[in-house]
């Protein structure tokens, strides 16, 4: 395979770039359970962006996979996901911020590395900021919610070399941050790479 | 400060955003909400987060016990597809319009636009998800007379739109009215519900405590 891209991507690290229409973008949980934060806008409009709500209400389902497709605020398909060897994916729980650390674990946690740094220092290289994240996918991560309306970190349900691929309807701007927390389950107590890979089919 | 939502008739649904007034770059974050809190419902005893760990509003009395904080903001598509188009030069003023574009609106009368639109916070509205993820809209989960308050734990902007929730089975465009009411209460106590809900909810106080000081 000719890829156009393939790079590794170190825990911590971010990457963005743009998914043509018709291009395929995959994501490689190399070590397993990786939380993979992952923004998506319309190259040509980017605030017309990926809305989680409107993605997981017109599936009426909260959980990404194979034949699920990334909406926009507007409702524009940005994306379909045609491949998924882990399962489902979260896009509820957002990316962990230094300040989201201070709440949930302790106030002397700000200094720890946070996905929402990684955002800003990513995005700023294709002309986004603060002002353009909005709540992102968490690629093999896991959050159920109960019917009770309880909603739970668990476990990741990925290993190594699960992937997940999705093809671009419109043209998309990715923005990647993967995940450096140490403080929950969600990378296993222990942050590692992950390897994107894009290609014309 | 504290506002109070009505439901008049029953089965209102009120989608709500907000902001920090002074600094409006802080804004309601709805993930970091939920797993502060470790909900996906919002009710009595608990708060609405901003992405910098500072709580905007406290949800200080309610008696509805569920308002859906994942179930999404009426676009214009859909309403095109659940109810049809209605224009102004024939309806007047019960014309369709999308809780999108009425929440545009009154953001662009602050300066703000499309890259400042965040989830909607939909009161009175109850989306309840099932074992395998499957999402279901609850018809009914607010009486005539259903009551919620929110009270700003700083000065806030906060953006409502009465109009009906997406995933609703009406077929006829009938946004349902509320009673909004205004008024002073006391600043959270120590031993505020919200306060102490959640270990999370007393660190949030305290952050906000540190800003507004």
């Amino acid at each position: 395979m000719n890829y156009e891209i393939d790079v590794t991507v170190p825990a911590g690290s971010g990457w963005a770039g743009i998914v043509k229409r018709g291009q395929r973008f995959r994501i490689v949980d190399l070590e397993g359970n990786q939380a993979v934060d992952t923004l998506f806008y319309n190259a040509e409009d980017p605030a017309d962006r990926y809305s989680a709500v409107e993605t997981i209400a017109a599936q009426r389902n909260i959980y990404l996979t194979t034949g699920t497709r990334l909406l926009t605020e507007n409702g524009t398909v940005l994306m379909r996901i045609v491949g998924d060897t882990c399962g489902r994916h979260d896009t509820l729980g957002g990316a962990c911020s230094q300040e989201s650390n201070m709440v949930r674990y302790d106030i002397d946690k700000r200094y720890m590395h946070a996905c929402r740094q990684t955002f800003l220092k990513t995005g700023v290289t294709v002309d986004l900021d603060k002002r353009d994240l909005a709540p992102n996918v968490n690629f093999f991560m896991n959050v159920p919610v109960t019917p009770e309306g309880k909603l739970t970190f668990e476990d990741g349900i990925s290993e190594p070399g699960k992937y997940v691929e999705l093809e671009a309807e419109t043209d998309t701007m990715i923005v990647i941050s993967n995940c450096p927390q140490l403080n929950n389950p969600c990378n296993a107590y222990n942050p590692t790479p992950v390897r994107v890979l894009l290609w014309n089919p | 400060m504290a506002i109070g939502l009505t439901d008049l008739q029953g089965g209102a649904n009120v989608a709500a955003l907000f902001y920090n007034a002074i600094e409006p770059i802080e804004r309601y974050n709805m993930p970091d909400t939920l797993k502060a809190q470790h909900i996906a419902r919002l009710t009595e005893g608990f708060v609405i987060y901003s992405d910098m760990g500072r709580i905007l509003c406290s949800i200080s009395k309610d008696t509805v016990g569920w308002h859906d904080p994942i179930g999404g903001m009426l676009n214009d598509g859909q309403v095109k597809a659940k109810f049809g188009e209605k224009s102004y030069q024939e309806h007047r003023n019960s014309w369709t319009q999308s809780t999108r574009e009425s929440v545009m609106l009154e953001l662009t009368k602050h300066s703000l636009g499309a890259r400042d639109v965040t989830p909607p916070l939909n009161l009175f509205s109850k989306v309840q998800v099932d074992e395998t993820g499957a999402m279901n809209y609850v018809a009914g989960n607010s009486p005539p007379g259903g009551y919620v308050e929110l009270r700003a734990e700083m000065k806030v902007l906060i953006v409502l739109c009465a109009n009906h929730h997406p995933m609703d089975d009406a077929t006829v465009y009938a946004p349902k009215s509320v009673k909004l009411t205004v008024k002073r209460v006391e600043e959270a106590a120590p031993d505020d519900k919200c306060r102490l809900s959640r270990p999370e909810n007393g660190r949030g106080f305290a952050i906000t405590g540190r800003y507004r000081q």
